[in-house]
């Protein structure tokens, strides 16, 4: 009897199935929607959730900032500039627009660029800019799901400067609402990370301190 | 584990010692009273917080009166995705299983995200017997590495530790010079971000725990604040993740409500800096093996028994640990196992067999605090007393005939006898009013013999009076009428 | 209606004071009372303590006594929490379906006072004078158990002359516990001391409640250490009137 074998035996057993498969359970959502009424949507308009999602963000030490969409590309270069980047890496499929000048550019897994860029070569580099595939307003949340403009979760996470381009149109208010959002990257098996914030920690007699390993400046440039 | 197995001991002789260590006192005080407060706002803050610990509580208990139809909907998708899935029976199992994965990589590191279940069975010292030094990498569970210490808390693990005790931990282990580091938080919390940076960029190894694992789509799902989670997830060619059966849950939509849960209980915030999820394995993104270890050890005997069963629920957020009176007092190591406090009072009875663990049933007033804030409504004091039933019931089978002579036993049975018949039990309060009489002092008692004899360590208790209510009754009745 | 009072063991045994203090307030609101006399102890220790098989003898005992009756009341929140809450789970691992039948009936006879008083009689005024400063110490059993909630302080407030000043970190349990206070001394002696420290920081002269059981605990250290203050059961502030003021024994 393998040990597969003995766990599932011992849990039908302890269900008191004497051995047998329990039955198809009744869909797992009828559970949740039947069991209790929490919110799922959201009531605020499309101003508001950004607004709140500003709020929230910046409440964890995100630096927010609000662009009109031709003022992109100068804002991307006034941040960079502002925090001394030199060196900085974007997913492939990045617009060259985001590329301003003045900084030298890397791109990750680009055919013919390179492809993906060496582990080390990444810690060493500055900063990364990438968009994202949703941003939660009550929680201030970026969610990636290696989608459009991500790439890969290594370039979230060895840079010491994080520059994210959100789209309002990309922000939504609850967390059921983001959950939602990202139920067909989910079910593609899409590996998905929750951003909130830089890196802390609160190990040091509770008190939060920012900056433990992943980067520890994160800008979210929030596009109307 | 980190830096040892805690010492098992009967919790009042570890809980007496604890009590008088004030630093401890001190420092867990300030810890537990901070995050509490903080936990109070992050929850009022939401108009539908009991809605969703209602959600939490019904989720976990379909999933787990399905559990065998969910754990094999999760190895489906997780073998679907490119993961592999390995069943351990018990703690030995699981490490053997793990020491065979890491041996066949050849690495003498490994990279570890701090996780409780590894701690639980053991397997730092399972690698290390295997010449693999496991490095953990969460700030805390670095500090009780380093220290050689178990962990006192399920989410602060050197919530024992303050900064100055910290700060020389750090020069001795990274070999800084006194001058280049102070005991700020920032500087500390840098210190280890250089030193751990080195070791994330060399790892080929990386083992993980897991907060939840969802059937549906096969991902796993950590959650965390430093970003070590991260990187010990994505940056080496191969992952191990040692999870309990018991973390499964059914569907992509019920982290919605988990997601929204955890961070508020555990560090009080709207969300924490970092969650991850990864199904099996992605062509040039993270690790190219990834190893899913399912371990019972234990579990499927709390899942059988329907009072006890709700133990499963627990998402490890601590939130019971700082609410409770007496972890706030003797802090985790006291309770002698890796689960301390409220949930580590239920949980390790069950996953432990020992005459100890036993003793932790009792470690508890059943005040219902931690009830009250149990993010999946585990009804701890519940489970409590059924455990107490149960460690009475195993003492006395340990004892066989000696059970008798047993102190407590003996008094319960005896107390229980006078209690069931009325006029035994009147001959017992004249037989205490009389026994009482040459001790007693301005109608108090400051000495009581035998069992009782804790109690006036602290205290004085009322003598028994010179009427008691029911003669006093009787009197008032025979004399035709009432009477103030 | 048949009201019978459950004055628990160590109410009777200990601090008669209170059940006296029971009686007056509710004779003076004009209910007649009984006392049934078969009454010993609810059991609450021994479900506590682990021997709840040897509560179930305990349990008849207690339908035995109280069963013909069409209310019940106490002057204690663990004990009538252990009647509603346990009773129903000791009597089905007795096996019994009568004793099932049995409890299942009687358990929503049984009240704790002050719930009783403004739930069941709706009276928060019951005529009481008490001029002295008093703090009041919600006991966990009353407050996560039967959930009395505020009922206590309602009925504290309509006292004339009372001086109610609030208890710090009132939710704090107290440490008692049961057989905790002595299996457990030690850390049931911190958390006293912890409680000691809010009474004597909220300035009363007075720490009352609605169960004898934790004023027994703390009451016990208030005297040890002489502090000056002492504990009675909010039945006796209730029970004391202009005519029949509450005078120290």
């Amino acid at each position: 009897m393998s040990s597969r074998d003995v766990v599932l035996r011992r849990v039908r057993e302890a269900l008191g199935h004497a051995g047998s498969a329990s039955g198809e359970p009744a869909a797992a959502e009828s559970v949740t929607s039947e069991a209790a009424e929490y919110r799922r949507v959201g009531e605020l308009d499309a101003e508001a959730r950004a607004d709140l999602f500003a709020e929230r963000a910046a409440e964890y030490r995100v630096r927010v900032r609000r662009v009109e969409r031709d003022g992109l590309p100068s804002a991307i270069r006034a941040e960079l500039e502002a925090h001394g980047v030199r060196t900085a890496v974007a997913p492939a499929d990045v617009p060259e627009a985001w590329r301003v000048a003045g900084v030298h550019w890397r791109l990750d897994g680009a055919p013919g660029s390179g492809g993906l860029l060496d582990t080390r070569a990444l810690d060493a580099t500055d900063a990364v800019v990438t968009g994202c595939a949703l941003a939660v307003a009550e929680t201030g949340s970026l969610v990636f799901d290696g989608g459009e403009r991500q790439g890969r979760r290594l370039l979230t996470l060895l840079p010491d400067l994080h520059l994210c381009v959100v789209r309002e149109d990309q922000v939504v208010q609850t967390v059921p609402e983001a959950v939602t959002g990202s139920e067909d990257a989910a079910r593609r098996g899409a590996p998905i990370t929750w951003v909130s914030g830089p890196s802390a920690t609160s190990d040091i007699e509770l008190e939060r301190v920012e900056g433990v390993h992943g980067p520890r400046t994160l800008i979210v440039l929030l596009v109307r | 584990m980190s830096g040892g197995t805690p010492r098992a001991r009967p919790f009042s002789k570890a809980a007496r010692e604890a009590l008088q260590d004030t630093q401890l006192r001190r420092n867990l005080a300030r810890a537990t009273s901070t995050i509490r407060e903080k936990r109070l706002r992050a929850t009022e803050e939401l108009p539908d917080w009991q809605e969703l610990r209602e959600a939490g509580r019904a989720i976990k208990a379909h999933t787990l009166a399905h559990l065998d139809h969910y754990l094999m909907r999760l190895e489906q998708n997780v073998v679907a995705r490119g993961g592999q899935i390995h069943w351990a029976r018990d703690a030995a199992e699981a490490n053997a299983i793990v020491q065979a994965l890491v041996s066949e990589t050849g690495v003498r590191e490994a990279i570890k995200v701090k996780s409780i279940t590894t701690d639980e069975i053991g397997l730092n010292d399972a690698l290390a017997a295997i010449g693999v030094h496991a490095i953990e990498t969460d700030l805390a569970e670095l500090i009780v590495q380093l220290a050689h210490e178990p962990s006192s808390h399920i989410l602060v693990p050197a919530i024992h530790k303050n900064r100055a005790e910290i700060r020389a931990l750090f020069l001795e282990a990274m070999g800084i010079a006194p001058s280049e580091l102070s005991d700020e938080p920032a500087e500390l919390a840098a210190a280890a971000r250089r030193f751990l940076r080195a070791k994330f960029l060399e790892a080929r190894v990386g083992i993980s725990g897991a907060n939840f694992a969802v059937a549906e789509t096969g991902a796993v799902c950590v959650v965390e604040s430093e970003g070590n989670g991260r990187m010990c997830t994505t940056l080496p060619d191969t992952l191990i993740t040692v999870m309990g059966i018991e973390k499964v849950v059914p569907d992509w939509r019920a982290m919605e409500v988990f997601l929204q849960l955890l961070p508020r209980s555990s560090t009080a915030e709207r969300m924490n800096p970092y969650t991850s999820f990864w199904s099996g394995v992605r062509p040039g993104d993270g690790p190219q093996a990834f190893h899913l270890v399912l371990l019972d050890n234990g579990r499927s005997e709390v899942l059988a028994h329907r009072e006890r069963r709700q133990t499963l629920h627990c998402i490890r957020c601590s939130a019971c640990l700082n609410v409770c009176p007496v972890y706030a007092r003797v802090g985790g190591h006291a309770y002698g196992s890796h689960y301390p406090g409220p949930i580590g009072a239920i949980l390790s009875p069950q996953l432990l067999d020992s005459p100890e663990a036993d003793t932790l049933p009792f470690a508890s007033t059943l005040c219902g605090a931690c009830y009250d804030v149990c993010p999946v409504k585990i009804d701890i004091p519940s489970v409590l007393l059924d455990l107490r039933l149960r460690s009475v019931e195993r003492r006395r089978a340990r004892r066989g005939r000696l059970a008798a002579l047993d102190t407590e036993d003996g008094a319960m049975r005896l107390a229980a006898a006078v209690f069931a018949e009325p006029r035994r039990y009147q001959w017992a309060q004249r037989g205490a009013r009389l026994a009482q009489a040459p001790f007693v002092r301005d109608g108090y008692l400051e000495r009581l013999p035998g069992y009782l004899a804790g109690w006036t360590r602290t205290r004085d208790v009322p003598a028994v009076p010179a009427q008691t209510f029911r003669e006093w009754w009787r009197e008032r009745r025979g004399s035709g009428g009432s009477q103030r | 209606m048949r009201l019978a009072l459950f004055i628990p063991c160590y109410v009777d045994t200990l601090f008669p004071q209170a059940g006296r203090a029971t009686v007056a307030v509710l004779e003076r609101l004009g209910h007649e009372l009984t006392f049934p006399e078969e009454q010993t102890c609810c059991g609450q220790m021994h479900v506590n303590t682990g021997y709840q098989r040897e509560a179930i003898p305990l349990v008849r005992n207690f339908v035995r006594a109280f069963g013909a009756y069409d209310q019940v009341v106490a002057p204690s929140a663990s004990c009538v929490g252990e009647v509603r809450e346990i009773y129903p789970r000791l009597a089905r691992l007795s096996r019994d379906p009568e004793l099932v039948a049995d409890v299942d009936a009687l358990v929503p006879r049984v009240h704790e006072l002050t719930s009783f008083l403004v739930d069941t009689l709706g009276v928060e005024d019951v005529g009481a004078y008490f001029p002295h400063r008093v703090t009041f110490h919600p006991t966990c059993h009353s407050q996560r158990v039967l959930r009395i909630g505020d009922r206590p302080q309602r009925l504290l407030r309509r006292v004339r002359g009372i001086d109610l000043v609030p208890l710090p970190n009132a939710e704090e349990c107290c440490g008692f516990g049961g057989t905790f206070s002595v299996k457990n001394a030690d850390t049931s002696s911190a958390m006293l001391s912890s409680k000691v420290a809010s009474v004597l920081q909220s300035g009363a002269e007075v720490c009352a409640a609605a169960d004898n059981s934790c004023l027994m605990h703390i009451g016990g250290a208030l005297h040890r250490q002489r502090t000056g203050v002492r504990t009675l059961h909010v039945a006796e502030i209730l029970a004391s009137t202009e005519t029949h003021p509450w005078r120290a024994p």
